[in-house]
């Protein structure tokens, strides 16, 4: 059953990429995952739903499996010193080797770099080649990473390059995800310098005779105090010894650099292929190509759970250089173009006929979430004092519900693989955010040994969280095995908005109670579906509940940036206000004498205060209104004041103004920081305002750009954003949570100036309360 | 039906055969493996494909290579002189007016576009001639101020 397959491939590949090892407490998030067949994976034990991408491994490809953990018998393949040249490109002299023994980089499941060697590589002429498994989408790991060498390597950043993403050259680094890549890849890649640099240091002591304690270091050039003697990077990549002293394991407790004002660690960093990238030079995974490739398409059922009944492909054998494929339920057509491909597929899928089968309709989502509200498979639940107790002290209790609507990542990239057999080797270049793990899924799929796939991912066009799995490789791999030649398979916009997965919706219930002083007693918070993130309230409230629920969730759900962050805060932070209001306090005051979150207080100090929020919020009208809104996650705290204004006649808004405080740390790169929090609040707007998928019978009814709208250039407001260095906590990811706040901040805004209280995200469902007729 | 036809494109004359009625896109990315040029919806809604054809920016997932066959198309490819690049390169580079770059060759070619008709465009020009562009990584902002400096470093050009 292809619908059934690619679902079970994609969830469980999804669910492995969330549930990765190493990963924070995010696991919790997806407690309610669902499959879009509606089978929920809460039913089913893990060991079936982690082993369902290898769905029929047998048929998949027609190959015959072996056993998966005999990678060592597979056929051998050597990830050689000239693959690695050729990798490089011409000019570029490797004299350091990766460690390429199968129990370090090459295992798969392993963690990062062992060996100083399997992270970095010195050329003859001093460049520093930096292997991760880190994938560059636009969130600035490119940059970051080469500040972490640059620095405790001593070097311009100029003389430092990536290999990101391609997992016969470099470290496991795990998932591209959870805002991880700052708090644990950089001080990674740091190690491994650092203990380059002492080692490089060692090697000149040794060739001077002296103490290593009395080098020194600067742009690559290693001096002697007193001898004035000097040795580049360059001098000693030249000897044998390199490559022997770089086998050293990299101790865990290598002293790193204290950064210093000035230093690489906290400058402004541009993005280091940004040249290719307004030349049209770098090619994104769908900009690869392989010689004699074809183009594929897929057949996709007209619902999700449909099962193929029959289908003629004649009518496209019939077109010349097509070839068709059909594996069971998987059908697919290959021609030496897109637009031939699609003709093929058109005039068989005309033939098809269905099974389908019944599901909900986004009109009725939130009944149905309620309606199967169910403990989830990873449940958190936050409990305080006693409730019954909270509630009994309280003078006022309100109670209402939240809703927010399933959205999509919607990269402007849209899912492709291009496959390349040769001979036995696999090479598939795609976009996806864990690319060991897909390299293992592809492996498993085909019967074959990891060793023999090789998966680049070359810098991709925007993720979000929604490119954890492997679709397109997965189906680009078995053309490509059927037809005997490379194939590239791009799904358009229409397939990347109805079968990659979604950020699952949310009905969020909240009840609390206020006492005689105005200030929160009792808090209880039920989140429906969309899990735990940031789930616990940044306040002091002595009695309190917050906890999430699994559900029926109708469509395939998946990570997001910011994941249910952005769900609970909106739903919280728009409460507080409602509760202040009932308090009869103002939301500012309200939230001050509640915060107990250090951080986000200073966070809100700031936005408060560059916003100007005390004078703005005095000169509230009916149409125009300023809002606030703050929170913390993935140790992370942000503030939000929004100024928005309504036209009450035709019920529309129109965000002014954003000033947002953001802090995660130290700051590496404070322009790349800067983007993302512009970013994420460009990506918070559309949320807010407008984006929502609409689906009937199993279908996705807004598939396009058109009927799906994002924020466009004339939804963007005035932004100004304030970074927050703290240098008491280690720096912290910051691509995700500047997105939880401007929700919130944006509906208090309109309830400020309207009193109507809009408990949805988007807004636009509800707008139509605003209108006043004049 | 496949035809023989001439296409200009980067000031180069090329002979394909191909059906008329596939997208200038397509033939670009394809038959030319002029890849910068992106496919990011293929319906007119996203910009990510926009080319010059003559002095207008213009989507190429939605032109049949057919109508456009004698026409002047200049691509991303086309756009820097060697390694010189476009003063509205110069200028996404300067401000760091890209995330994940996807959009930007689509945004760069509607600037070139902009700035053909109207060399200094207010704020709100520029908003309402770039809105059918999209950049979901949302570096709106930054790719205004580099809107902005293409304009200043072109209009600096012209007055010398």
């Amino acid at each position: 059953m292809t619908a059934k397959l690619f679902l079970k491939t994609s969830s469980s590949a999804r669910e492995r990429a969330i549930f990765s090892p190493g990963k924070d407490g995010e696991a919790g998030d997806v407690g309610s995952i669902v499959d879009a067949a509606g089978c929920s994976q809460a039913e089913k034990g893990p060991l079936e739903a982690r082993s369902s991408f290898q769905t029929e491994p047998k048929t998949l490809l027609g190959g015959t499996p072996v056993n998966p953990s005999a990678g060592a018998e597979g056929p051998e393949f050597d990830p050689s010193r000239r693959l690695f040249l050729q990798m490089l490109g011409a000019g570029l002299v490797i004299t350091v080797l990766p460690d390429v023994s199968p129990g370090q980089r090459r295992s798969g499941g392993s963690g990062p770099a062992a060996t100083v060697g399997a992270r970095l590589q010195i050329n003859r002429q001093g460049v520093v080649t930096v292997l991760t498994g880190k994938v560059e989408e636009g969130q600035g790991a490119r940059a970051e990473l080469t500040q972490a060498a640059a620095q405790e390597l001593r070097l311009p950043v100029e003389q430092v390059r990536m290999v990101m993403a391609d997992t016969d050259l470099v470290p496991n680094d795990g998932i591209t995800a959870g805002s991880r890549t700052t708090p644990v890849n950089v001080p990674s890649v740091r190690k491994a310098a650092a203990t380059a640099r002492e080692l490089l240091k060692g090697l000149a002591a040794r060739a001077w005779q002296v103490d290593p304690k009395t080098l020194t270091v600067r742009d690559g050039v290693i001096t002697q105090r007193q001898g004035g003697q000097t040795l580049s990077y360059a001098d000693l990549a030249r000897s044998q010894d390199l490559a022997e002293v770089f086998k050293a394991q990299i101790p865990a407790d290598v002293t790193l650099t204290e950064v210093a004002p000035g230093d690489v660690l906290g400058r402004s960093v541009p993005r280091p292929n940004g040249r290719d990238l307004v030349t049209g030079r770098h090619q994104y995974p769908r900009d690869k190509t392989a010689p004699n490739m074809l183009y594929g398409k897929i057949l996709r059922p007209p619902s999700y759970g449909a099962t193929l009944l029959a289908i003629d492909l004649t009518p496209a054998r019939a077109l010349p250089g097509v070839r068709v494929v059909r594996e069971g339920q998987f059908v697919g057509c290959v021609a030496p173009s897109t637009f031939r491909a699609t003709e093929a597929l058109k005039a068989i899928a005309k033939t098809a006929t269905w099974k389908e089968v019944p599901a909900p309709s986004s009109q009725a989502l939130y009944a149905h979430l309620k309606r199967n509200a169910r403990p989830g498979r990873r449940p958190r639940e936050h409990q305080r004092g006693s409730l019954d107790t909270g509630f009994a002290e309280a003078t006022k209790v309100l109670t209402e519900s939240y809703r927010v609507a399933y959205v999509q990542h919607a990269p402007m990239e849209p899912r492709s693989a291009t496959a390349q057999w040769t001979g036995d080797k696999l090479t598939v270049w795609t976009g996806t955010d864990n690319p060991h793990r897909v390299r293992a899924d592809l492996a498993r799929s085909l019967g074959i040994s990891h060793e023999q796939v090789r998966l680049i991912v070359p810098d991709m066009g925007g993720g979000f969280g929604g490119k954890h799995s492997g679709e397109a490789a997965l189906e680009a791999v078995r053309l490509a095995r059927a037809v005997g030649q490379p194939v590239a398979v791009q799904w358009t916009r229409t397939e990347e908005f109805t079968w990659a997965y979604f950020r699952p919706a949310a009905l969020i219930e909240c009840k609390a109670g206020v006492n005689a002083e105005g200030g929160l007693c009792a808090w209880d918070f039920t989140n429906i579906n969309a899990g735990g993130s940031a789930l616990e309230p940044p306040y002091a409230i002595p009695h309190s509940r917050a906890r999430t629920l699994g559900s029926d969730g109708p469509l395939r759900q998946g990570a997001y940036r910011g994941l249910a962050a952005t769900a609970n805060n909106f739903a919280r932070e728009s409460f507080i206000d409602e509760l202040a209001a009932a308090a009869g306090r103002d939301p500012l005051a309200f939230r001050r004498s509640h915060l107990n979150n250090e951080r986000v207080r200073v966070v809100l100090e700031k936005a408060v205060k560059e916003f100007n929020w005390e004078e703005r919020s005095q000169r509230i009208t009916p149409e125009l209104g300023v809002g606030l809104a703050c929170g913390t996650e993935k140790n992370s705290v942000v503030a939000t004041c929004a100024e928005v204004a309504i036209d009450r006649r035709r019920g529309r808004i129109k965000v002014l103004h954003v000033a947002e405080a953001f802090e995660c740390g130290p700051i590496i790169n404070p322009a790349n920081l800067e983007s993302q929090v512009q970013g994420c609040i460009a990506m918070g707007l559309g949320g807010i305002l407008r984006e929502a998928m609409a689906f009937d019978k199993g279908a996705i009814l807004n598939p396009s750009f058109g009927k799906y709208q994002v924020a466009r250039f004339e939804d963007m407001p005035t932004i100004d954003v304030h970074l927050v260095a703290n240098h008491k906590i280690p720096a912290a990811g910051g691509g995700e949570t500047p997105l939880i706040a401007i929700a919130p901040a944006v509906a208090n805004a309109v309830a400020a100036a309207t009193g109507v209280r809009i408990r949805s995200m988007p807004m636009r469902p509800e707008l139509h309360r605003l209108r006043v007729r004049s | 039906m496949e035809r023989s036809m001439h296409l200009t494109v980067n000031g180069k004359q090329t002979t394909l055969i191909t059906d008329p009625s596939r997208s200038l896109l397509d033939v670009l990315r394809e038959e030319l493996h002029l890849t910068g040029t992106k496919y990011g919806c293929g319906k007119s809604e996203c910009g990510a494909c926009t080319v010059m054809i003559g002095d207008e920016a213009v989507r190429s997932c939605y032109e049949d290579v057919g109508d456009v066959k004698d026409r002047a198309i200049t691509t991303i490819e086309g756009l820097s002189s060697g390694e010189t690049l476009h003063a509205v390169q110069e200028a996404f580079l300067a401000e760091g007016a890209l995330q994940c770059g996807y959009c930007t060759p689509g945004m760069i070619m509607r600037t070139v576009g902009l700035l053909t008709v109207d060399p200094r465009p207010s704020d709100e020009k520029i908003i309402s001639w770039m809105n059918p562009n999209i950049c979901r990584c949302g570096a709106y902002p930054k790719i205004m101020n580099a809107i902005r400096r293409a304009s200043r470093l072109m209009s600096e050009v012209t007055s010398k």
